[in-house]
C-alpha cells in the first residue's frame, strides 16, 4: 500500500490533498445527515437507473403485447410501455429494479426536502453560504423535473394523463406557450416524439446536471466548512467535529449502506407504480383517481383549486386557465426559496456579517414564523390535490371541499404565522432574538 | 421469547449507541488543528465480534440475492435478500465507526475568505487587455455584433424540434360528411347511442391517437336541450356529440354523469377526472364547474338515412387547452 | 295420494299470489312513501318502478341500496335491510309492473383482454382502472371490490343513480363477460411487487416514501450522528 501511495505520490503529488482530505473535520449533528441521504439516494439512482436503461426502449413504435400478463394480451402498446412490462415480468430482478428506482426518486426528494427545511431553520443560508443555499434550491427543482420526466417515459395510463396536463400547462404560457409546447412535442400532442425526448433528457442531459450541482454544492461545503450549532469549542472562527479518516468516512459509509438497505428493502416489499394494472396511455382514456407522484402533489393542487379564469385581451388569451396553478405558483413558491436570503437580510435581520454558527429555530423567531406559515401554505395546496379521495374517505362533497381550499390557501399561512410568533415568546412575553 | 427480545435490544444499542454527551466538554488541552483533543481507542472484544457477526451473517442474504437472480426468484425475496444485506453491512460499518475504529474530536480552523489583495491584482491583470487598444469602442461594438449574431446562430436549430403551433389544432380530421367510428372502427347509427348512454367515437379512417380525433357521443331529452344560437341542428333526436379532449389541461373527458332521476341527483354532465372541470352537455358544453377556461367544443351531427350518424361540419371551437391564439383561431 | 298430490297443487296454484301479496304488502310498508302506492313514482321525489323489472329491483335490493332513508342521498352499497327472502318478493312484484328480467352473465366465458380494454373505456372514467371507486362531481362511483358477477351486469345495463345505461346494442353479452371477468379480476390485482398499498397510485407511495422510509432514515440518522449536549 505504502508502495502504491509513493508510487501516485511521486507522479501526481497526491498524498498533501489526501492529508488535508483526512484530516478535514466534520461537525456531528444528526441533522447534518439529511444531505447525505439525498446523495446516497442519488448513487442508487443511478445504479438502478443503468441497470433499466439496458432493457427500456424510449420508442412510441407500437407493437401487440404478447407478454406474461393476460389482461393485456393482444392489446396494441408501445414499445416504451413493451419493455418497461418485460423488466416487470420477465428480466431476472427487473421489477426489484424499477421498484427500487422508483422508491429512491421519491426518497431523494422526502431527503431533499427534510434537508431544506433544516436549512432553512437553523440559518444555514446565510453569508457566506447564499451560492451553495441557490444550486441547493435548483437541485431540488430538477429532482423534481428528473422524477417526473422518469415516470413519464413509461406511457402508461397514469403518467401518460401527467404528460396531457404538462403539455396544457405549456400551452398555458402567455404568447409563446403554444409553440413552446410543440416545440417540446414536436407538434400537438401526443405525437411520436416525445418519449425519445424525454428520455435523452432522464438519462443523460438531467442526470449530468444533477450531479455537476452535486459536485458544486460538495465543493463549496468544504470551501466555507460546515456550519454548527453553537456548542463550545466551536465558534465562529473554529470547526469542532470527527475527523475524515476513520470515524466520518465509516459513518458515511454505513449511511450509504443503510440507505441503500432500506430502499431495496422496498424496493421488494412495497409494490410501487404498478404499470401493468393501469394499461397503457391513449390519448382518448382516461382513469379516475389519476394522481402525480407525491414531489407533484402540489401542482395538481393547484391546478384544481385555481377559478375558472382566461385572462383574455382584445380576443387574445393572454393567460390560459393552467397558467395559475402550472407556472405561476410554482415560480413563487421557487422564486421566494430563491430570494430568500436577501428577503431576510433586507427586511428581517438587515445582518450582512459572516455566520459559521447555526440558530436554533427560537433564536429567529420571524424568520421560524414566516417560514412555518409558507411550508403549512404549500402543504395545504398538497391536500387540496387529494381532495377527491378525502371525499371519498370522510363524506365532504368535492365541490365543497374545493371552496373550503381556497379558503384555507389564505387562512392556513396567517394562522400557522400567528401561532408561531405565539408559540416563540419567552415567558416574560418578549420575543427572542432579532 | 423475551430473550430475543432482549439480545435485538442489546444489539441495537451495540450498533448504535453513540455518545450524546450530556455535558460539556471539558476546556481541551490544545486547539491545534490536526491534532485531535479528544482520543478514545479500544473497544469491548465483544463488540468486535458483533460487527464481526454482522459481517458474516450479510453474507447469507446477499448469497441468497445472488442465486435468486440466477433462479429467476421472486421480487419480494431478492428485495429481502439485497436489503438485509446492506442493511446488515451497515450496522457494521456503524459499530466500526462508533465503538471500534479510533473515536476523535478534532478542531479546525474555518478559513479566510475573501482576499482585497488578490482582488486588486485580479481587476489589474483582467483590465489591462484594454492596456495600447486605441478603438476600444468600434472593438467592443464589433465584438457585441457578432457575439448576438452568433447566439442567434446557435440556438436557431432548437426551432428544429417543432413546428409553430400555427393552424394544427384548429384542423382536425373531423369534416362534414365523415362518418363516426366506435373503437373498433364501426360505424356507428343512432340506435347505438341509447339514451343515457355514452359512447366514445372517431372519425373513419383517421388516426385515433391524434387529439382532435375523439369525440363522446351522448343522448339526451331534446326537450330539455337549449344549445347555443346557430346549432339548433347539430343534435339530431337529442343525439350529440363532444370533443373529448378537456379544455382546460388536455385529458381525456371521460366521465358522463346522466341522472336516473333528475329531481333528488344531479343534471346529466361530462367531467374530466384530472381537475373535474364539469361541462354541462344541455347547454353546448357549457363550464359548469371546475377550472376550464372555455367550453367543451361540440361537433353538429347529422343522422343519415342509413341511421349512421356522420359529422356535418367541424367543431364549435379549438379542441384541447388554450393557447395565446385560441380565441383567434 | 291423489289428495296429497291435489293438494299440493293448489297450494303451487295458490302460493305464488300469496308470495306476490308478500311482495306488494313489503312494497306498500318499506317504499311506497317515495315511490307511491302503485309504484307509479311521485313527482319530486321518486320515480316511477314501471318499466324497472327485476334487473333493477335485485340490484338496488340486493346492494342495500334500497330502501333509502331520504330520497336525495345517493343510494350507497350498505347491509340489506331485507331478508333474502323478503328481497326476492319485492323484486318478483316490481318484475310484474315490467321491464328486463335479470341479466345473465357468465365471466368465465368472458376475455380478460378484452374486458380491461371494455373497462378502460367506458368505466375507468369514474370507477377507477382497478375499480377503487372514484368521483363524478359530487357523487361517488362505488368501488367495486364487492360486487358479484350479476350485480355488475345489473348495475351496467341499469345505469343507477348517476351512472350512464349500457344497454344490449351497446355492450353485448361476450362483452358484458369480459367486462364482469374484469372486475372480479381486480378483487384479486397481480401485486408481484408486493404490498399493493391500495392500487391507487401515487398518494399511498407518497405517505410511505414519508411516513415509513422518510421516518425511518431520520432514525438511522438520529442513532449515527450525535444530539447536542443537554
Amino acid at each position: 500500500m505504502t508502495d502504491a501511495l509513493r508510487f501516485i505520490d511521486d507522479r501526481v503529488s497526491a498524498a498533501r490533498p489526501v492529508r488535508k482530505a483526512l484530516r478535514y473535520v466534520f461537525p456531528d449533528h444528526w441533522s447534518f445527515l439529511l444531505g447525505e441521504i439525498a446523495l446516497y439516494s442519488f448513487v442508487v439512482l443511478v445504479a438502478t437507473g443503468v441497470f433499466l436503461t439496458l432493457f427500456f426502449e424510449p420508442s412510441s413504435d407500437t407493437r401487440i403485447y404478447d407478454g406474461a400478463y393476460a389482461a393485456l394480451q393482444g392489446h396494441e402498446v408501445t414499445a416504451a410501455y413493451d419493455s418497461a412490462l418485460g423488466l416487470s415480468f420477465d428480466v431476472p430482478a427487473g421489477l426489484l429494479m424499477r421498484q427500487t428506482h422508483h422508491w429512491a426518486a421519491d426518497v431523494f426528494v422526502v431527503a431533499i426536502v427534510l434537508h431544506l427545511v433544516r436549512i432553512f431553520f437553523t440559518g444555514a443560508f446565510r453569508k457566506p453560504r447564499e451560492l451553495n443555499y441557490v444550486v441547493g434550491v435548483t437541485l431540488l427543482g430538477l429532482a423534481v423535473f428528473e422524477g417526473f420526466l422518469g415516470y413519464s417515459l413509461i406511457d402508461d395510463l397514469l403518467s401518460g394523463m401527467g404528460l396531457a396536463i404538462a403539455y396544457g400547462v405549456a400551452m398555458s404560457l402567455p404568447v409563446i406557450g403554444g409553440d413552446v409546447a410543440h416545440l417540446m412535442w414536436g407538434g400537438e400532442f401526443p405525437g411520436t416524439a416525445i418519449l425519445s425526448r424525454l428520455y435523452i433528457g432522464h438519462v443523460f442531459l438531467l442526470p449530468a446536471a444533477i450531479a455537476t450541482l452535486i459536485a458544486l454544492h460538495l465543493t463549496l461545503i468544504v470551501r466555507t466548512r460546515h456550519t454548527q450549532f453553537a456548542d463550545p469549542p466551536a465558534d465562529e472562527r473554529h470547526v469542532v467535529g470527527t475527523p475524515m479518516w476513520p470515524g466520518y468516512a465509516l459513518r458515511s459509509l454505513a449511511l450509504l449502506a443503510l440507505v441503500a438497505g432500506i430502499l431495496f428493502t422496498l424496493g421488494g416489499l412495497v409494490q410501487v407504480n404498478p404499470i401493468w394494472q393501469w394499461g397503457p396511455y391513449e390519448p382518448w382514456l382516461a382513469t379516475n383517481g389519476a394522481q402525480p407522484d407525491w414531489y407533484l402533489g402540489w401542482l395538481i393542487g393547484a391546478l384544481r383549486i385555481a377559478p375558472p379564469v382566461d385572462v383574455v385581451i382584445g380576443g387574445y388569451t393572454v393567460i390560459p386557465n393552467p397558467f395559475w396553478g402550472g407556472v405561476l405558483f410554482p415560480a413563487v413558491v421557487f422564486g421566494v426559496l430563491y430570494a430568500w436570503p436577501w428577503l431576510e437580510q433586507r427586511f428581517i435581520t438587515r445582518d450582512r456579517s459572516r455566520h459559521e454558527l447555526l440558530d436554533a429555530p427560537s433564536d429567529n423567531p420571524r424568520r421560524t414564523a414566516i417560514g412555518s406559515a409558507f411550508f403549512a401554505w404549500v402543504v395545504t395546496v398538497f391536500a387540496a390535490g387529494a381532495a377527491d379521495r378525502m371525499f371519498l374517505a370522510v363524506g365532504v362533497p368535492y365541490t365543497t371541499q374545493v371552496w373550503l381550499f381556497r379558503g384555507a390557501f389564505f387562512v392556513v399561512p396567517l394562522f400557522v404565522y400567528v401561532v408561531a410568533r405565539r408559540a416563540l415568546r419567552v415567558p416574560d412575553g418578549r420575543p427572542q432574538g432579532g | 421469547m423475551r430473550r430475543l427480545w432482549r439480545a435485538i435490544v442489546v444489539l441495537v444499542a451495540v450498533v448504535f449507541g453513540r455518545r450524546t454527551r450530556a455535558e460539556p466538554p471539558p476546556e481541551p488541552p490544545s486547539l491545534e488543528e490536526g491534532v485531535p483533543f479528544e482520543r478514545e481507542t479500544g473497544a469491548a472484544p465483544r463488540v468486535e465480534l458483533v460487527a464481526a457477526a454482522l459481517l458474516v451473517a450479510s453474507a447469507v442474504p446477499a448469497l441468497v440475492f445472488a442465486a435468486g437472480v440466477l433462479a429467476g426468484a421472486g421480487t419480494q425475496l431478492l428485495g429481502a435478500g439485497l436489503g438485509a444485506a446492506l442493511l446488515l453491512i451497515g450496522a457494521a460499518l456503524a459499530v466500526g465507526a462508533n465503538r471500534i475504529v479510533p473515536r476523535e474530536r478534532a478542531i479546525e480552523d474555518r478559513p479566510q475568505l475573501g482576499d482585497p489583495e488578490a482582488r486588486a491584482e485580479v481587476r489589474q491583470r483582467l483590465g489591462m487587455v484594454g492596456e495600447g487598444v486605441s478603438r476600444r469602442r468600434l472593438l467592443g461594438a464589433a465584438g457585441l455584433t457578432a457575439g448576438a449574431a452568433l447566439t442567434a446562430a446557435v440556438v436557431a436549430p432548437v426551432t428544429a424540434l417543432g413546428p409553430a403551433v400555427g393552424d394544427s389544432i384548429v384542423d382536425t380530421p373531423w369534416k362534414r360528411g365523415r362518418r363516426l367510428v366506435g373503437e373498433d372502427g364501426k360505424p356507428l347509427t343512432a340506435e347505438d347511442v341509447a339514451p343515457g348512454t355514452f359512447v366514445t367515437a372517431f372519425p373513419e379512417g383517421a388516426d385515433k391517437r391524434e387529439l382532435g380525433s375523439p369525440v363522446v357521443l351522448v343522448h339526451e331529452d331534446p326537450v330539455t336541450l337549449r344549445l347555443p344560437p346557430g346549432r339548433a341542428d347539430w343534435a339530431p333526436e337529442g343525439i350529440m356529440a363532444f370533443s373529448k379532449i378537456c379544455t382546460h389541461a388536455g385529458c381525456a373527458v371521460a366521465l358522463y354523469r346522466h341522472p336516473k332521476y333528475e329531481p333528488t341527483s344531479y343534471p346529466p354532465g361530462l367531467a374530466c377526472p384530472c381537475h373535474y372541470s364539469v361541462f354541462d352537455t344541455r347547454t353546448g358544453g357549457r363550464v359548469v364547474a371546475g377550472p376550464a377556461g372555455r367550453p367543451l367544443p361540440q361537433l353538429p351531427i347529422e343522422i343519415g338515412e342509413d341511421r349512421v350518424l356522420r359529422a356535418a361540419g367541424g367543431f364549435s371551437g379549438p379542441i384541447g387547452p388554450s393557447w395565446w391564439g385560441v380565441r383567434k383561431a | 295420494m291423489r289428495a296429497t298430490a291435489l293438494a299440493l297443487l293448489l297450494v303451487a296454484l295458490l302460493a305464488p299470489p300469496a308470495f306476490a301479496q308478500d311482495g306488494r304488502a313489503l312494497f306498500e310498508q318499506g317504499c311506497a312513501t317515495c315511490h307511491g302506492d302503485g309504484a307509479q313514482g311521485r313527482r319530486g321525489v321518486a320515480p316511477t318502478l314501471h318499466g324497472a323489472g327485476a334487473q333493477s329491483a335485485d340490484f338496488y335490493l340486493e346492494t342495500g341500496r334500497m330502501p333509502l332513508a331520504n330520497p336525495t342521498d345517493e343510494p350507497v352499497r350498505t347491509k340489506p335491510a331485507y331478508t333474502a327472502a323478503q328481497r326476492r318478493a319485492l323484486t318478483r312484484y316490481i318484475a310484474s309492473l315490467g321491464g328486463p328480467e335479470i341479466p345473465q352473465v357468465t365471466p368465465e366465458r368472458g376475455s380478460l383482454a378484452d374486458g380491461q380494454e371494455l373497462f378502460a373505456s367506458h368505466c375507468a372514467g369514474c370507477h377507477q382502472i382497478q375499480a377503487q371507486g372514484g368521483v363524478v362531481p359530487d357523487a361517488v362511483a362505488p368501488p367495486l371490490q364487492d360486487a358479484t358477477a350479476v350485480q355488475i351486469a345489473e348495475a351496467v345495463r341499469v345505469g343507477p343513480y348517476v351512472m350512464p345505461a349500457f344497454p344490449e346494442s351497446q355492450i353485448d353479452r361476450h362483452e358484458l363477460d369480459s367486462i364482469a371477468r374484469y372486475v372480479l379480476s381486480t378483487h384479486h390485482p397481480d401485486d408481484r411487487g408486493g404490498w399493493g398499498i391500495g392500487h391507487i397510485g401515487p398518494i399511498p407511495e407518497g405517505m410511505i416514501a414519508w411516513l415509513l422510509a422518510g421516518a425511518a432514515l431520520l432514525i438511522v440518522a438520529q442513532l449515527l450522528g450525535e444530539r447536542r449536549p443537554a
